[in-house]
């Protein structure tokens, strides 16, 4: 198996933070991700923990223990060095729907200016990529997404908004997002999403996890409204694949 | 039901905190003082998870409909109990109809009620705590009702403790976050040889102070967060996450606080003084 040079750095006396190398590559975050189900499934199994991966860390979090530093660190080490390749969560592509009606699109057309492109280019290169979930925070259920193309990127707003919409589709730097609930925020919004992305009446509230895939796709106003009226009553299912490991 | 004749000026019901979903996005959330609450839970001989009122600077007017057992702590105000004055720390037994109303904040900033067997509020996501972007509403509104158990008999094994508050304390102990190393010998001495003053931006997410230290230019990719991590900005901002604070962020985590010193800070308001002590 591939072996990184990571660190193990301390944090607090309930939590440590694991580093591997200061880049965002798919193969790191794959690496992290079979780290932490190797953790999660063979080595912690008598803690109360918690493991939160994004970009190119992993914090692992004991709840009720205090934490010695000097030894958890060799016994992580040790861990990650024997670690075998176990069974890993199944990874998805997830193809969510966009509306770019200039309802949504507060910005698109200082964006396309500022970037030398038209409105309909800015969309085509927006959808055509396919994004990788590197870390979900901020917000419950806000994902950070890598893989946006150079020519997308675009620094924030000089000053941000008090109020984004909920599922407003924004781009940021090298980012691009959709704010799961009404916010303050500073991107540049294209458009917007409907798909709830986080909902606390499931069980598994989170529709995404780290390391799946996200992909949009154009749809016109009439489209929006039909999915809003069906996410509204329950019957929306978004269009997900799974991705072959 | 507890009727909610005034709210105050920011009150929730809070317990332990959520746990599990910070790899979403969701905060701990859960009582800023954990210290305090513990004690009045543990004079109710509540489980620890039992969730509380945290009533923050400005108290409510609060009028029970069935008997209970309720205790204060946390921040000194001045309470009555049908125009008795109240103490912290003292088991108090609730008739129906009784009305428990708060008056001026004399020390600390949150104030606590904990009531026999925990507010019975819906759980979601495995918590009671008040949090908006999870539950229905992120604060007691005025003119709410929020469900308890009725509890007419309750024998203690204690009715009242010392009054042993953090409210005076202003050392926090800390220990070093990921990115303490970062610190050059001038910025240390600027962390842990002066005073700090707490900001006006404070709340449940965060707590900024006012003094500036020497910035810096590291950056680094987002990365987690804890409750009591202190965030340094390149502009040299000391910024302390707390309960609600987000689950990530890209600025560099210098020091953690312990759980104690979290309650400490819970305590503060702006412009009160505090100080670093690396474990």
């Amino acid at each position: 198996m591939k072996q990184y040079s990571i660190a193990i750095k301390p944090f607090g006396v309930h939590a440590v933070l694991i580093e591997w190398p200061d880049r965002v590559e798919e193969d790191i975050l794959d690496d992290i991700l079979t780290f932490s189900s190797y953790l999660k499934e063979e080595c912690l199994i008598n803690e109360t923990f918690e493991l939160v991966p994004a970009y190119n860390s992993l914090t692992v979090i004991l709840r009720n223990t205090t934490i010695d530093f000097i030894s958890f660190k060799n016994q992580l080490l040790n861990w990650y060095i024997t670690k075998s390749d176990i069974k890993k969560e199944q990874k998805y592509l997830w193809r969510l729907p966009v509306c770019y009606d200039e309802n949504f699109s507060l910005d698109l057309f200082e964006v396309a200016e500022k970037l030398k492109k038209t409105p309909e280019e800015i969309i085509t290169m927006h959808t055509a990529n396919v994004y990788t979930v590197y870390g979900i925070g901020f917000l419950p259920g806000f994902m950070y997404l890598g893989g946006l193309p150079k020519e997308l990127e675009i620094p924030r707003r000089d000053s941000p908004r008090k109020k984004v919409i909920k599922g407003a589709v924004g781009l940021a730097g090298k980012q691009t997002g959709i704010y799961p609930q009404e916010s303050p925020g500073g991107w540049n919004i294209i458009g917007n999403c409907n798909v709830p992305i986080f909902n606390t009446k499931n069980e598994e509230p989170c529709l995404v996890k780290v390391g799946d895939k996200i992909q949009f796709y154009k749809v016109s106003k009439a489209t929006y409204e039909l999915h809003k009226i069906e996410v509204e009553v329950g019957i929306y299912k978004p269009e997900k694949s799974k991705i072959d490991a | 039901m507890l009727k909610v004749l005034k709210s105050g000026f920011y009150t929730t019901v809070q317990d332990c905190g959520r746990f599990g979903l910070r790899d979403k996005g969701v905060p701990v959330s859960g009582v800023m003082d954990m210290e305090t609450v513990y004690k009045i839970n543990t004079l109710l001989e509540n489980e620890t998870k039992a969730s509380v009122l945290e009533i923050t600077m400005t108290g409510p007017t609060l009028e029970f409909e069935q008997d209970t057992y309720i205790t204060l702590g946390g921040a000194e105000f001045s309470i009555t109990l049908n125009n008795e004055p109240v103490e912290n720390y003292e088991l108090l037994k609730i008739k129906a109809g009784d009305i428990l109303s708060y008056g001026r904040l004399k020390k600390g900033f949150r104030g606590y009620l904990a009531i026999k067997n925990g507010f019975q509020t819906s759980e979601i996501l495995g918590s009671r705590s008040c949090y908006s972007a999870i539950t229905p509403s992120g604060v007691v509104k005025d003119k709410s009702q929020i469900k308890y158990t009725k509890w007419s008999n309750f024998d203690p094994k204690i009715s009242g403790l010392k009054t042993n508050t953090l409210l005076d304390e202003t050392e926090l102990y800390v220990g070093k976050g990921p990115e303490f190393d970062l610190l050059n010998d001038k910025q240390l001495e600027q962390i842990f040889f002066k005073e700090f003053t707490i900001a006006s931006e404070n709340n449940r997410m965060a707590y900024q102070l006012n003094e500036i230290i020497d910035g810096h230019s590291f950056s680094m990719l987002t990365s987690a967060t804890l409750p009591g991590t202190v965030q340094f900005t390149p502009a040299g901002k000391l910024i302390i996450l707390m309960r609600d604070g987000q689950t990530t962020g890209g600025y560099p985590r210098i020091i953690q606080l312990t759980d104690k010193a979290i309650s400490i800070v819970s305590q503060k308001k702006s412009g009160d003084t505090i100080s670093f002590k690396l474990l």
